[in-house]
């Protein structure tokens, strides 16, 4: 197989999901599939060809720094799962 | 007369003629919806009220003379694209209560045109398919046969233009979200330039290839909607400044001297049919007849399209997909001891399983030891893709294309198989990796009566080609006027 079910539990920690252990299986025999078939890339010589990351050529976007509305708090607070007060609120992070 | 089977350029005449008013044209679209969306489950959100009172307020707009193409036009938006208090979901339970505390660039700009917003339609969730099954909210039927998908991800919105549950819709266009469900529901799919249109406030798939663009019931309306919504946005640094020229003006010039190119490669792919094949041959011939002069072309790098792909779309995901993480907005699960299982449990509960498929992908992808094997392989790919696009359109203009292998497949038929779902992407991929522009225009049927597209892409903003290609070609067919019996 392509990858294995350790490995699967090695990135979905590494990106902060949970799997549950009746799916693993199929999952990971899912995955391995697309990554067999994106091998193929390996048949491309690439020798000294430049990655593209970005489809149109663009220099830096600057602006002039210039004070402007943002959104003000209360909307910026107001999809919070929790808050209290002006802050959103998370479990502990400090034993 | 049936107001909502109207285009948006025969609703404006009848509207700035005092014809017909707003109110009546935007009701007469949500009955419509009342009556027909139960069966085709295009919409995820109706906002009734507030189109009603964007119609009046259009309509006073228009008493007061203050008229543009898209005053009072009822139009559906994809779930993807922030609208200010109005609940953007992006079908995921992730965000399903998730209300916008701003308007996107093109919402703002639609809205300043005095266009109503209908509502918000389906699509597969974070814009991840190509059926819009992997919605997470629920399923939508393609109006031509409820048994098959719509296509995808854009399949709310390409199904609400096709059942005239709206006079036309924007979507976005990551892998052909556009392109494939048009050419599955039998309408017009326009996949911008990237950098033509801002994607400030489109929630982010992948970022160097996401763009919005229209779906509509004819090709001078997609050209209204383009006028609309497209150029230079400050919000977006990724959007380019460039005059916006008239996508109108361009459509009656004819074909002569055109120079239409036809991808060699394209004739080989697996397990195209021989319907679509048929419609698209029958359609060059009709361009060719009009005046266009014919040649093939190659794109040596088709068969790694798919691959090339679907390594750079996953990672840029795993990247954007990392902000829903349960506290800023969003789903956010209760049952947690540490913020570590905070995340977790949020993430795996929140996003459904083909979004967790490819943020493994792309996260493995990019993690250390595997990152010049994948992502660093696959970017070198793509330049080389982008190439062959760069030589093709040295000799033409052009190039015609059918937009899917076959006609929408049935509902379930691929779900649990998502490599052959990829491979379906085979023709609309390549246009976001080179971010060149796309378009899918009705060119036939299959035996079954299913509608197939055709596709034109072209160079860098160049949509006006584009636009006039198809206008054309529309103008000598009728493939566009049917209608599907609902």
């Amino acid at each position: 197989m392509k990858i294995t079910k350790e490995e699967v539990l090695y990135v979905a920690n590494l990106a902060r999901l949970e799997m549950d252990e009746g799916s693993i299986d199929k999952f990971a025999r899912q995955i391995g599939t697309v990554l067999e078939y994106v091998d193929t890339l390996n048949r491309v010589d690439t020798e000294g060809v430049p990655p593209t990351s970005h489809a149109i050529f663009l220099t830096n976007a600057f602006r002039e720094d210039e004070i402007i509305k943002h959104l003000d708090r209360e909307a910026a607070l107001a999809n919070a799962p929790e808050k209290e007060d002006e802050n959103f609120v998370v479990p502990k992070v400090i034993e | 007369m049936n107001l909502h089977e109207l285009t948006i350029e025969k609703a404006h005449r009848l509207l700035k003629q005092k014809d017909i008013s707003s109110q009546e044209l935007t009701r007469a679209v949500l009955d419509r919806i009342d009556t027909i969306d139960e069966k085709i489950g295009a919409y995820i959100t109706v906002a009734r009220e507030t189109a009603m009172t964007q119609a009046d307020l259009a309509d006073k707009a228009i008493g007061e003379g203050n008229i543009s193409p898209l005053t009072g036009i009822p139009l559906a938006i994809k779930d993807l694209i922030c609208t200010k208090n109005l609940r953007t979901t992006c079908a995921s339970k992730i965000l399903e209560n998730f209300m916008p505390p701003y308007d996107a660039t093109v919402i703002r700009k639609l809205k300043r045109a005095g266009a109503v917003i209908l509502g918000k339609t389906n699509m597969d969730e974070f814009a991840m398919g190509s059926s819009t099954e992997h919605s997470n909210i629920k399923l939508t039927h393609n109006p031509w046969d409820l048994t098959r998908i719509p296509g995808g991800s854009s399949g709310g919105s390409a199904a609400a233009v096709a059942a005239d549950m709206c006079l036309g819709a924007l979507g976005s266009d990551t892998g052909g979200s556009i392109r494939q469900p048009a050419s599955h529901c039998g309408i017009v799919g326009m996949k911008p330039t990237y950098g033509m249109v801002s994607r400030f406030g489109l929630v982010a798939f992948a970022s160097s290839l996401d763009q919005i663009g229209p779906l509509s019931k004819d090709v001078t309306d997609s050209a209204l909607l383009m006028n609309a919504i497209s150029g230079y946005d400050s919000k977006d640094s990724t959007s380019v400044s460039k005059d916006v020229p008239d996508f109108i003006s361009f459509l009656e010039d004819g074909l002569k001297g055109i120079t239409i190119g036809i991808p060699r490669e394209y004739n080989a792919v697996d397990g195209l049919d021989s319907d679509v094949s048929a419609a698209v041959k029958n359609a060059i011939k009709i361009i060719e007849k009009l005046g266009a002069r014919c040649i093939e072309v190659s794109l040596p790098h088709t068969e790694f399209v798919v691959a090339a792909y679907y390594v750079i779309a996953p990672s840029e995901a795993s990247s954007n997909l990392a902000r829903y993480d349960g506290v800023k907005y969003g789903f956010r699960d209760k049952d947690n001891k540490n913020i570590i299982q905070m995340y977790k449990k949020t993430r795996s509960k929140g996003f459904g399983r083909e979004v967790q498929r490819r943020i493994i992908i792309g996260t493995y992808s990019l993690s250390a030891g595997y990152y010049d094997a994948y992502y660093g392989k696959a970017s070198q790919v793509r330049t080389l893709i982008m190439e062959d696009f760069k030589k093709a359109f040295e000799i033409c203009d052009v190039l015609l294309s059918p937009v899917a292998p076959t006609s929408a497949f049935r509902i379930g038929e691929m779900r649990d198989d998502p490599l052959t779902m990829y491979l379906s992407d085979i023709f609309t991929l390549s246009a976001n990796l080179a971010g060149i522009p796309g378009m899918s225009v009705p060119c036939g049927f299959s035996a079954d009566g299913l509608p197939i597209g055709l596709q034109i892409m072209g160079k860098h903003f160049n949509e006006e080609i584009l636009f006039k290609v198809a206008y054309n070609f529309e103008q000598n067919t009728d493939f566009h006027k049917k209608k599907p019996q609902i």
